[in-house]
């Protein structure tokens, strides 16, 4: 299985987010994205987004400083 | 001889322009240094007007001004479009020839790419460029009823606030006409509320529900579908309109995604102080170009050019660059035709905002008038 890592540890608020929006409408179905975010409201936001856009939460995990949100795309 | 080149003549290159010149005036007279502002267009359009132009509220003749008039004799303008920036060897192409500088300005804004959502460009509207805007002024004129959608396709986009303003000024434009209860009007967002900024989000919020604005969140749009008028988003909804007020995903200028100095969408790597393009010490970015996370705004790229031309007249005059940019922005949010507020926030402090009153909106309506003294560098 693919997967995609969007590094976007720097960026605020919505900026994750819409990295993550941005991939997942150019993936293909059964991909897994791996957002990595040093902004805390990314934990709370993007799987929010994705229960909303009905996709998959693989994991959420908090690794040192920043976040690392799992997502894999199902349709 | 050091050459200064700055490329765009929008806000941000005026204003570097306008205060190196300033500060360089002995240095320019006596030939050590050159300023060149490379541009496309020979005309600036002042965008904010853009709000007001589609109401009628401010006319097209107003919302531009030759560059020749903005900008300081002593900078030699080119009128050409630049066609690569070869960093490493550290000169600029145009479509007419070739400019090697010690100093570059990277200043090419930001641009509207609806043509990146499928069948928007048949079915929606935007005033985000002139002849949206023209379009979209027509069509206000004529509408008499039915269902409006502003809706954001993309963060991040110029003026953040801009489609918060149009939302509560069209509110008002069809109360005036007496036409309110016959429209409806629905403002979408892509993230999980109406605006990046939470206390921004309350205050907008308390106000949309009091005009009877409904909105939606979370929505993000992927196609248009013309012919059927309705909006179809990324999570699965589909959405009618009578009249789509779109604001159209944005990228950075081709010149940047040619050169292969910007991202994905061509945003330059910016040193969030400092302004210089990450891995270059000699070229910086100024306003809507960046990648940083600050607004895209007019404000913004004013603040930022105070820091650039500092830093590039200490170098060219011997001293040490110390100036450093914070993030201040400044944004006036109107909330309708005779009310309005702002927010100042940078870096490190939240904005605060203050209760939207009448001053407020008439200091907008000044400063509309007064912006060209801003772009001479004088304001
Ligand atoms: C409707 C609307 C309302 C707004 N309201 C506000 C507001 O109230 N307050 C506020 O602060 N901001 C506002 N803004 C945002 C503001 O207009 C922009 O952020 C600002 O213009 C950015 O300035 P800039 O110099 O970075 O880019 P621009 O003003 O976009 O200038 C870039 C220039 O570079 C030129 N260029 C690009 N590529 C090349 C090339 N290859 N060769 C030569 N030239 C090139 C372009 O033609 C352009 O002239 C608004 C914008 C819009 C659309």
């Amino acid at each position: 299985m693919s997967r995609i890592v969007v590094d976007a540890r720097g960026s605020f608020c919505p900026g994750p987010l819409m990295e993550l929006v941005k991939t997942i409408k150019d993936a293909e179905v059964g991909t897994e994205i791996e957002v990595l975010s040093s902004d805390e409201s990314s934990a709370k936001d993007i799987p929010e987004w994705v229960k909303k856009a009905g996709h998959e939460l693989v994991g959420v995990e908090k690794k040192g400083d920043y976040w690392s949100i799992v997502v894999k795309k199902l349709k | 001889m050091k050459n200064i080149v700055i490329i765009g003549g929008g806000v941000g290159g005026t204003l570097v322009s306008n205060y190196l010149s300033h500060k360089l005036k002995e240095e320019i007279r006596e030939g050590k240094t050159k300023i060149t502002l490379i541009s496309d267009r020979d005309k600036q359009l002042y965008e904010p007007g853009l709000l007001y132009m589609i109401f009628n509220r401010m006319e097209e003749g107003e919302l531009f001004k030759e560059l020749t008039y903005l900008l300081d004799p002593m900078i030699d303008l080119k009128i050409e479009r630049a066609t690569k920036i070869v960093a490493d060897e550290n000169y600029v192409e145009t479509e007419k020839g070739r400019y090697d500088y010690d100093y570059l300005v990277i200043a090419t804004g930001s641009r509207i790419v609806p043509e990146e959502v499928p069948g928007l460009v048949e079915g929606g509207h935007w005033f985000y460029n002139v002849e949206g805007a023209r379009r979209l002024r027509d069509e206000l004129a004529r509408f008499k009823g039915g269902k409006i959608v502003v809706s954001i396709m993309g963060i991040p986009h110029k003026c953040p606030v801009a489609p918060i303003e149009v939302t509560f000024m069209l509110h008002d434009f069809f109360k005036l006409h007496r036409l309110r209860d016959k429209v409806e009007i629905l403002y979408t967002y892509p993230i999980n509320r109406v605006f990046t900024l939470e206390n921004v989000t309350e205050v907008v919020v308390e106000y949309f529900n009091e005009r009877g604005i409904k909105y939606k969140t979370f929505f993000n749009p992927i196609e248009v579908d013309a012919k059927n008028k309705k909006i179809i988003t990324l999570e699965g909804e589909e959405e009618p309109y009578d009249l789509l007020i779109a604001i159209p995903p944005h990228k950075g200028s081709q010149l940047i995604i040619d050169s292969g100095l910007g991202d994905r969408d061509g945003w330059v790597p910016t040193d969030r102080y400092t302004l210089k393009v990450e891995g270059y010490d000699n070229i910086y970015a100024v306003g809507d170009a960046t990648n940083l996370p600050v607004s895209k705004a007019g404000s913004v790229a004013h603040f930022e050019a105070e820091v650039i031309s500092e830093n590039i007249a200490a170098q060219i005059k011997g001293l040490p660059p110390t100036a450093r940019y914070f993030g201040k922005a400044m944004c006036f949010i109107e909330m309708g035709f005779d009310l309005g507020t702002y927010i100042w926030f940078d870096y490190e402090t939240p904005p605060k905002l203050v209760k939207p009153n009448k001053f407020i909106h008439w200091s907008k309506i000044a400063y509309n008038r007064l912006y060209w003294l801003t772009a001479r560098g004088v304001l």
